[in-house]
């Protein structure tokens, strides 16, 4: 199908963007790898888009202390060039080679993943484990929300209108896992694994289980893999989706868990 | 055309300047304004991969990128990389092995295939089907498409 009709403008300031976001039906458009779909399938139907893939103010991956700040319009493909992010956000580069495929990765990026907050989507799962924060400008300064408060619901984040998200920082965890079950590789997740560990403990959590990415707290906590797994029916309560009945869900999140398991269980 | 914006960008070596309608997507515009129908419509969902084009130097959907948001971009589309003969190897390699039936997604499989073949990478066939991954072939089973990249790249008959 085609899109439906709309207007465009490419902002050239954060500026000129905060101005257009004010109009009726204004949506914002960075890399376009979900937006324009669901535009060609005619689910969203917006006035205007404004494309914000020209403002130097949301790009680039900067080393910061104690972690990383990764601006939005960083698509997949730089993030996997990084060596910032090898080296200080391993989870991150591990999670985007699960991204769809290598002409949509050249495109997507990160700050629209978590913007749209697909539950089957990679990022905000790495975000809730790595306790990112992400930071949403707006025409009066800046508004930083940690992960675990910024998923509210199914495609619902706490972006409130007039808020532009600029950049997420993630602090410096070396020891991380990711893991994904799909039908095909690239394809939207069954149920996915973003799992760190540091002197702190450990942090798991999971995609493609609800309406957000879930944090397994008791699960993360378990002295045993035993323990851990049978903590995690009560992290878990897994949608069925289409294919995947909620127990069946459950139980491929138990397997990635033990095979996560020896990996974010060494000493320090 | 409603809400047209002023458009400037290059195919294949010739600046381009056009008004177009936001909603159009590169595909359609190149295909219906330009007549470079190599590209092909499979999906117009980002999924099947018979879209790719490169811009800027790397490969997208065409599909998934509005032509708009071309402004100022370097576009190469089959046409071009074909003319040029960068493709030649590929191509002969393609028809060596047999490696397209209806030839629907051929366009694009080399669009992606020749992203993989000038990264000057050594890539193992695993790491072939995963960077065409993303080009669905109805006909082949993939195999002798694995076959010609392989030959192509690492010199293989």
């Amino acid at each position: 199908m085609k899109a439906p009709s709309f207007a465009y403008a490419k902002a050239k300031s954060l500026a000129e963007a905060f101005e257009l976001i004010e109009r009726p039906g204004a949506r914002i458009l960075a890399g376009g790898q979900s937006l324009i779909p669901s535009l060609n399938m005619r689910l969203a139907s917006p006035e205007l888009l404004i494309d914000i893939t020209g403002l130097k103010d949301l790009q680039g991956i900067d080393r910061r202390p104690g972690g990383l700040r990764i601006g939005a319009l960083v698509t997949h493909a730089q993030l996997q060039r990084s060596d910032a992010v090898d080296q200080h956000a391993p989870l991150l580069l591990q999670a985007a080679a699960h991204i769809a495929h290598p002409a949509i990765r050249n495109r997507g990026t990160m700050g629209g993943s978590l913007a749209l907050a697909d539950p089957a989507a990679e990022y905000p799962a790495c975000a809730l484990a790595l306790n990112a924060t992400i930071v949403l400008v707006h025409r009066r300064g800046e508004r930083r929300v940690p992960a675990a408060k910024f998923f509210k619901g199914l495609f619902e984040t706490d972006i409130r209108p007039g808020e532009i998200l600029a950049a997420a920082e993630f602090p410096k965890v070396e020891r991380s896992v990711f893991l994904e079950l799909a039908r095909r590789h690239g394809d939207y997740a069954i149920v996915g694994l973003a799992g760190v560990a540091d002197a702190s403990g450990r942090r798991i959590a999971y995609l493609g289980v609800g309406a957000t990415p879930v944090f397994a707290e008791q699960a993360s906590r378990a002295v045993s893999l035993n323990a851990a797994l049978e903590l995690l029916g009560r992290d878990l309560q897994p949608q069925a989706d289409l294919y995947n009945s909620s127990a069946t869900k459950l139980h491929l999140a138990k397997v990635l868990l033990s095979r996560a398991w020896t990996t974010l269980s060494k000493p320090h | 055309m409603d809400h047209a914006v002023e458009t400037t960008l290059t195919v294949n070596g010739t600046r381009i300047t056009r008004r177009i309608a936001p909603r159009v997507h590169l595909v359609d515009f190149l295909r219906d304004e330009l007549g470079l129908t190599g590209s092909h419509i499979g999906c117009e969902h980002g999924v099947c991969g018979a879209c790719t084009v490169r811009v800027n130097g790397d490969i997208v959907r065409g599909c998934l990128m509005l032509a708009v948001q071309a402004d100022g971009c370097t576009v190469e589309t089959i046409e071009g990389l074909s003319d040029s003969k960068e493709l030649a190897p590929l191509q002969q390699a393609f028809h060596e092995h047999n490696a397209l039936q209806c030839g629907f997604c051929t366009p694009g499989m080399l669009m992606a295939a020749q992203d993989l073949v000038r990264s000057g990478t050594k890539p193992t066939r695993d790491e072939i089907r995963a960077h065409i991954s993303g080009n669905y072939c109805r006909c082949t089973g993939y195999q002798a498409i694995v076959d010609a990249i392989e030959a192509t790249i690492n010199g293989k008959g």
